[in-house]
């Protein structure tokens, strides 16, 4: 390469195209690798295409520009949010089913090489960490949150479109390594010494670092961005111990993200700094420890899983309340249990590595502050049960995950108590017994959470139910395509099979690996029945609408507005008395009453910050994992010109006149006493538009 | 009643030590809100340089045979430099005053240049300790122990840049602008960051420095 070009490109070549390797070397391993990559990239470059093409043909880019990218509406970044988080979802979940299935046909083989597996069990955990879980529960946070504690806004909305455009960022750098490959082969954890500059010197682990880096900034952002609101924006009388457990779970994961975080900024940035500036942090020579990357990442790591499975304890504590028809068992006991959650997460960490050296004693002591986790943890699934006992159960499809989700995650914390003693640990880390319990966490507990709150939510954020009976295919399928898949992973694991194996020779797998397999393709229709969900219910949507905005006959605040909600979420700031705020005005026939009288209202004003700081940001990474040093400096430029630039703005809001409230308030008033109130009974019919009869006795304690 | 109201009542008390000029109650909970943000960064930003500190102290044996701290580092130049830092935090609090009690912008001005004097000094002593250790061998691809060094006091050199990149860019806002309220709340922010780099340094003097040369 000459220098001109080296200069621009780095050391981006044409080898970095997918098919390259496969126009010079023929055997069949290479083209059949080739050609499933190729696909890859060319699903990622078709998917842009079409998305431009679409928008073009509907000449929506200024809405798209105005309404939504530089929006500043914490709902609307929410969904933004949820939108990378389904995409990123989908990619990742076809290749975890292309994995099973080279497993399948793994005994002495299979179709991929192991480079190309290495690269997929990379990118399958970063992006369900980084680019599913996180921008999924992120985004329900987002939306969700503030309307709960009656607030207009979250505390910082410039810096959450921030939050959004690095996390896009990301997400972007994660798919175009699809194009311009390759992609770490270091796993979602990136361990050194192998992710080092000496044993792996091609782009993928720089990928892998950038875009992780990108994500925790993001995170941190957000978490920030949460505790502030929760503490300083929520409406009067709205006090702590009146806050939904929901809110409440957000705050803990919040917390989480401020003090989690680092850690893994730490990480990333020291094996950055060994990789790009000869730094000897993690290397295997010259005074190098890499046991001190493992515990950083870990220091986050164990934060991270409760950051990602506490926000679904607050969903299903409002679901299992909502659907049961009653107030939630022992609330205080809940909030201690989640604080107590939050803060032993942070005690735990060198459970992930058992066998690495330490004396016994150590693991004696992070193994019993392991099992203590398991206490709160019971007290809450205790509490869950108990809100159900003698309620007025109605199996809605938030529901059946709500359900599946005990049964299957009380199932993975047993798994997890085995794990936890270090004896046992040193038997089966590492093998496929830890892949099943952690998925066993992560999607009961995670994936079912996220998308029963995509059911529960979706009405209030759209204006229309999502349909049921997709619902209900999906959500069954998701619980026997879990079991099927993790299952044997468990046999396999005490048998002997190591994690992350591209080929075996031991012929008793098989059986459980057919197995595996299946459920992979289980799951797979689970995808396939969320996006007939979605399609049905976009189609239907005129028939199924909730304007009235309360489809469930809900507890919390967010039911108290329109479907979707107006900008400023209420027209006057709401005063709260109880817990369950809404529950108790319905009760006390007080809901849906118009205001004495109505007050502009100020809202921040739309800002590019969010778009200009993601766009920088991909192209810094781009070029920190080309080495175009010129568009790092350059993007690094733009981005502190802008930081400076966006502190001399000093129109940050706009003002929504009085008039304009009460005219949009006051039709929405009288939809809402136009619409029919319906029972129970008929919540998941055309009838319900989204008002409820008044609570049944009993309801509201 | 409306949020602020709330907030009175239940004994929220405004910011203290701040004139932000005649009270408007919805605007100073914006600016409570602000100032509260920028408290839960710092604490987010201590994790680092914590995690930081704890893995220089692991690396303090990793110098694999190159120069460790008695060959590398000078006390007097690292005293100076903590002695800027201290009298640039005097220099802030100074201003700070001037902010709250003096109508005119000029001794402000004057106290904030005066600081910003201080810091680019700092970075001055910093930069020209990081060329004397470099002559001396001291670069961080030699050892891990240099590699943890070089990831903790430069970074907190960064962190000075940008303090001083923010002092900038909050008096060209002032010129612009007046002494507005954003202006206020800016100068009320950057003086955290600046008491909390202080206190960063301080340990960076103890542990690094004084720690290195016992």
């Amino acid at each position: 390469m000459s220098d001109a070009t080296s200069l621009i490109f780095g050391r981006l070549g044409w080898d970095a195209l997918p098919f390259w390797s496969m126009l010079h070397d023929h055997s069949p391993m290479t083209v059949i690798n080739g050609v499933i990559a190729t696909g890859a990239a060319g699903m990622v470059v078709l998917g842009a295409l079409a998305a431009i093409v679409l928008v073009t043909w509907l000449g929506k880019w200024k809405y798209l520009w105005s309404e939504w990218l530089t929006s500043p509406d914490h709902k609307k970044i929410g969904i933004m949010f949820i939108v990378i988080a389904l995409v990123m979802l989908s990619r990742a979940i076809i290749e975890a089913v292309l994995m099973r299935v080279q497993q399948t046909f793994g005994l002495d083989g299979g179709f991929l090489t192991a480079e190309h597996f290495g690269e997929l069990f990379t990118t399958h955990g970063t992006i369900m960490i980084f680019f599913m879980a996180m921008p999924f529960l992120t985004g329900i946070i987002n939306y969700v949150m503030p309307l709960q504690i009656g607030a207009r806004d979250l505390s910082f909305p410039v810096m959450n479109q921030v939050s959004l455009g690095l996390t896009a960022a990301g997400a972007a750098l994660v798919m175009i390594s699809l194009v311009l490959a390759p992609f770490s082969t270091g796993g979602w954890t990136g361990y050194p010494p192998f992710t080092e500059l000496a044993y792996n010197p091609g782009a993928g682990v720089d990928y892998w670092l950038w875009a992780v880096t990108l994500s925790t900034l993001s995170s941190t952002l957000t978490g920030i961005n949460f505790a502030v609101t929760i503490f300083k924006k929520r409406a009067p009388g709205m006090k702590l111990f009146r806050m939904p457990l929901f809110t409440w779970t957000a705050l803990c994961t919040a917390i989480l993200m401020i003090f989690g975080m680092p850690p893994l900024t730490v990480a990333t940035g020291l094996l950055a700094l060994d990789r790009y500036l000869d730094f000897h942090m993690f290397t295997t020579d010259l005074g190098g420890n890499m046991m001190n990357y493992v515990n950083l990442l870990w220091a986050f790591g164990h934060p991270e899983v409760y950051i990602l499975i506490l926000p679904p304890f607050g969903i299903f504590s409002e679901i299992f309340a909502t659907f049961s028809g009653k107030r939630i068992y022992g609330y205080r006991i809940l909030v201690i249990a989640t604080m107590c959650i939050a803060v032993l997460s942070f005690t735990v960490w060198l459970h992930h590595f058992f066998t690495m050296g330490q004396s016994a004693h150590i693991n004696a002591a992070f193994g019993i502050a392991t099992m203590l986790i398991g206490i709160p943890t019971g007290v809450k699934v205790y509490d869950w049960m108990l809100t159900m006992y003698r309620g007025r159960i109605r199996l809605s499809v938030p529901m059946v995950y709500a359900i599946g989700f005990i049964m299957l995650f009380v199932l993975g914390g047993m798994t997890g108590i085995i794990l936890a003693t270090p004896s046992v640990d040193y038997q089966v880390h590492n093998s496929l017994f830890l892949i099943a319990h952690f998925h066993n966490m992560l999607i009961p507990g995670l994936l079912f959470g996220m998308l029963s709150a995509t059911n529960f939510w979706f009405p209030k954020a759209t204006g229309f139910r999502l349909e049921e009976r997709w619902g209900y295919r999906a959500a069954f399928c998701w619980i026997i395509g879990f079991m099927l898949t993790f299952f044997p992973l468990y046999v396999l694991g005490l048998m002997g099979m190591p994690r992350r194996s591209v080929a075996y020779f031991e012929p008793q797998y098989l059986p459980w690996m057919i197995t595996a397999g299946i459920g992979a393709m289980v799951i797979l229709c689970a995808l396939l029945c969320l996006l007939m969900q979605l399609w049905v219910s976009i189609r239907d949507r005129h028939a199924n609408n909730v304007f009235a905005g309360d489809p469930w006959d809900g507890r919390t605040l967010e039911w108290a507005v329109s479907a979707p909600p107006p900008e400023y979420n209420f027209p006057v700031l709401p005063e709260i008395y109880s817990i369950d705020a809404f529950m108790t005005e319905k009760d006390r026939g007080q809901g849906w009453q118009a205001p004495d009288h109505y007050v502009d209202i100020e809202m921040p004003a739309n800002s590019t910050m969010g778009v200009i700081i993601g766009i920088t940001g991909l192209a810094m990474a781009f070029g920190l994992v080309w080495y175009m040093w010129w568009l790092v400096i350059g993007a690094g430029l733009v981005t502190l010109v802008a930081v400076i630039a966006r502190g001399f703005v000093r129109s940050t809001t706009r003002t929504i006149p009085a008039h304009e409230v009460q005219r949009s308030h006051e039709h929405w008033l009288e939809q809402v006493r136009r619409t029919n109130p319906i029972d129970r009974s008929l919540e998941q019919t055309t009838a319900n538009h989204g008002r409820p009869v008044p609570p049944i006795e009993g309801a509201v304690q | 009643m409306s949020s602020t109201d709330t907030h009175a009542l239940e004994g929220n008390s405004r910011h203290p030590g701040l004139n932000l000029g005649a009270a408007h109650a919805q605007e100073e909970d914006t600016r409570e809100e602000m100032v509260f943000g920028f408290w839960v960064f710092m604490m987010s930003d201590l994790i680092l340089f914590g995690l930081l500190f704890a893995t220089y102290v692991t690396m303090l044996g990793g110098t694999a045979g190159g120069p460790g701290p008695q060959a590398l580092f000078e006390l007097k130049s690292a005293f100076i430099q903590t002695m800027i830092l201290l009298v640039s935090s005097f220099t802030f609090g100074m201003a700070s005053l001037a902010l709250k009690y003096r109508e005119d912008r000029v001794r402000l001005v004057v106290w904030l240049l005066v600081t910003l004097a201080l810091g680019l000094a700092f970075l001055f002593f910093e930069l020209k300790d990081f060329h004397s250790m470099f002559d001396k061998g001291g670069v961080p691809s030699r050892s891990g122990y240099l590699s943890a060094f070089f990831s903790l006091v430069p970074l907190h050199g960064l962190h000075v840049t940008a303090a001083c990149i923010w002092l900038v860019a909050l008096l060209g806002q002032m010129a612009v602008h007046g002494l507005d309220a954003p202006v206020k709340t800016g100068i009320l922010r950057l003086a955290i960051l600046w008491h909390f780099l202080d206190i960063v340094w301080i340990g960076i003097f103890s542990l690094v420095y004084l720690g290195g040369l016992s």
